[in-house]
């Protein structure tokens, strides 16, 4: 029997599209003095939040956010059932630890920077499969946790590539549930690993250019909707140069008229604020999905967003031993109804 | 030679993307980068001449007063190091910063104080060698090569 919600290669419909009843922000300093750091519900002062080391920051960040999204809505801890996160950090520490003293039944998630569309598919399908009435989806990332693991040490001199990208210190949690008014899930589209054969880590605009244009071309195929369906086609985190790229691709790949597109990535930080091509990681789209993007559904001034979260699943490991960059990108269509 | 039809488009694709990709990207301003490195790199060196020679004017000979300014340099770099100054000049210097022995002091210093939450053994004593010791490798297979060249000649 086929699948009555798969649409087309990859994408997949919803019979009740699941609910955004609740959300919530929290940006490090950096992100706060951005452009949208207004829009966001909590600016941190402190980068380690009063904790000892980065890792336990990060994870006191996602669980502060998982926390507010809830308190928000007006619910308890234990009123959701599946908590549904992931982070950038190995083991996902930042996730498992959260969810260790959040203390609910929990899914780790993997999609480097694209988790926060991946953790929004599995909640939405956990909601219309009819497993669970309320799940909240959440994911951090934080600049310094990231830079010790993938990089160098804080207080080394080195000097940043011009294509590199500034891993964003924040977190967003959304809360989805069932047949309730508010934003609403419609279709999501799963992103395959597309590798073109890029192995510059300070390069990941370029690297997961590719793979975004793929995922949204699939989504407008297999629904069969018009490039210019969306009143915003966002990206997670490519950066200027990614940015530049996947509008190159769209032509390329016949997304005709061109989407209304922006990205994550470029509209988080300033230009001003010495970040380079832009800022990344799993806080990037989150914060400004959680942030800006769902206050402009709520007041109607977007109606129609596709959110393409984009992930480098790259370790440090298999980029010394040569290997390119495998990214993905997965596509949630969010939309007032 | 034999080379799947696939594979062949593989290539020719990602040579087209690669192409994309560099005209897109911003070229390293590298005019620029000389120039930062070359000021702050000198202004470093010409602070380590200062010290020797006052060394060498307070009385103390050649030997001795090249071995303390390199132990006053480590100890400045490692000082800024840990004051969060270091990386901030690194940033516009570059090479000038990482080529003198402070840039060594600086990468030992920040993987110490990186690594210190992990505890003294698995943390600062295992990692804090993470950047410099690639440098101390090859400057040690660098000595032996020279010293072998040097006790043939």
């Amino acid at each position: 029997m086929a699948a009555p919600k798969k649409r087309g290669m990859q994408t997949i419909v919803f019979d009740n599209p699941p609910c955004l009843t609740s959300w919530a922000s929290i940006v490090g300093p950096k992100e706060g003095e951005g452009p949208w750091g207004n829009s966001f519900d909590v600016r941190l002062n402190d980068n380690l939040l009063g904790e000892k080391t980065w890792e336990k920051a990060e994870s006191k960040l996602l669980q502060d956010t998982v926390s507010l999204a809830l308190s928000k809505r007006g619910f308890e801890i234990d009123d959701v059932e599946v908590f549904l996160a992931g982070d950038l950090l190995n083991q996902l520490a930042s996730a498992n630890f959260a969810a260790r003293t959040l203390n609910i039944p929990f899914l780790g998630l993997y999609g480097a920077c694209s988790t926060m569309a991946e953790s929004l598919i599995v909640g939405a399908m956990i909601l219309d499969g009819g497993f669970c009435e309320r799940v909240i989806a959440a994911t951090s990332s934080h600049h310094y946790s990231a830079e010790r693991q993938y990089r160098f040490p804080v207080e080394q001199g080195v000097q940043r590539s011009l294509t590199a990208q500034w891993t964003v210190t924040g977190s967003g949690a959304v809360v989805l549930e069932k047949g309730v008014l508010g934003p609403k899930i419609k279709s999501a589209t799963i992103g395959k690993i597309v590798d073109r054969g890029q192995d510059d880590a300070n390069n990941m605009g370029a690297a997961m250019a590719p793979v975004a244009s793929d995922t949204i071309k699939m989504h407008h195929l297999d629904l069969n909707l018009q490039p210019d369906y969306y009143d915003l086609v966002i990206t997670g985190d490519l950066g200027s140069v990614g940015a530049a790229l996947v509008r190159q691709l769209f032509n390329r790949d016949g997304l005709v008229p061109k989407p209304n597109y922006s990205d994550c990535g470029i509209l988080i930080f300033d230009e001003k604020q010495d970040v380079h091509a832009g800022g990344s990681g799993c806080g990037c789209s989150a914060v400004m999905l959680c942030g800006p993007l769902l206050a402009k559904m709520q007041r109607g001034e977007l109606n129609k967003l596709l959110f393409v979260a984009t992930g480098a699943l790259m370790s440090p490991t298999t980029t010394f031993q040569g290997e390119t960059i495998p990214c993905i990108a997965h596509a949630v269509a969010i939309e007032n109804q | 030679m034999n080379m799947p039809q696939n594979e062949g488009l593989k290539n020719a694709e990602k040579a087209e993307y690669d192409s994309m990709v560099s005209q897109i990207s911003p070229k390293p301003t590298y005019l620029k980068n000389f120039l930062w490195a070359f000021v702050i790199g000198g202004l470093i060196c010409m602070t380590g001449q200062i010290i020797l020679n006052s060394l060498i004017k307070s009385g103390m000979d050649l030997k001795a007063a090249g071995s303390m300014t390199s132990v006053i340099l480590i100890f400045l770099a490692a000082l800024f190091t840990g004051l969060g100054l270091y990386d901030e000049l690194a940033k516009k210097a570059g090479a000038g910063t990482i080529v003198p022995i402070t840039g060594f002091a600086n990468a030992i210093v920040a993987s110490a104080m990186e690594f210190k939450r992990e505890g003294y053994i698995f943390g600062v004593g295992a990692r804090i060698f993470t950047v410099a010791g690639p440098t101390l490798v090859f400057g040690f297979v660098i000595s032996v090569i020279i010293g072998l060249i040097k006790f043939l000649i």
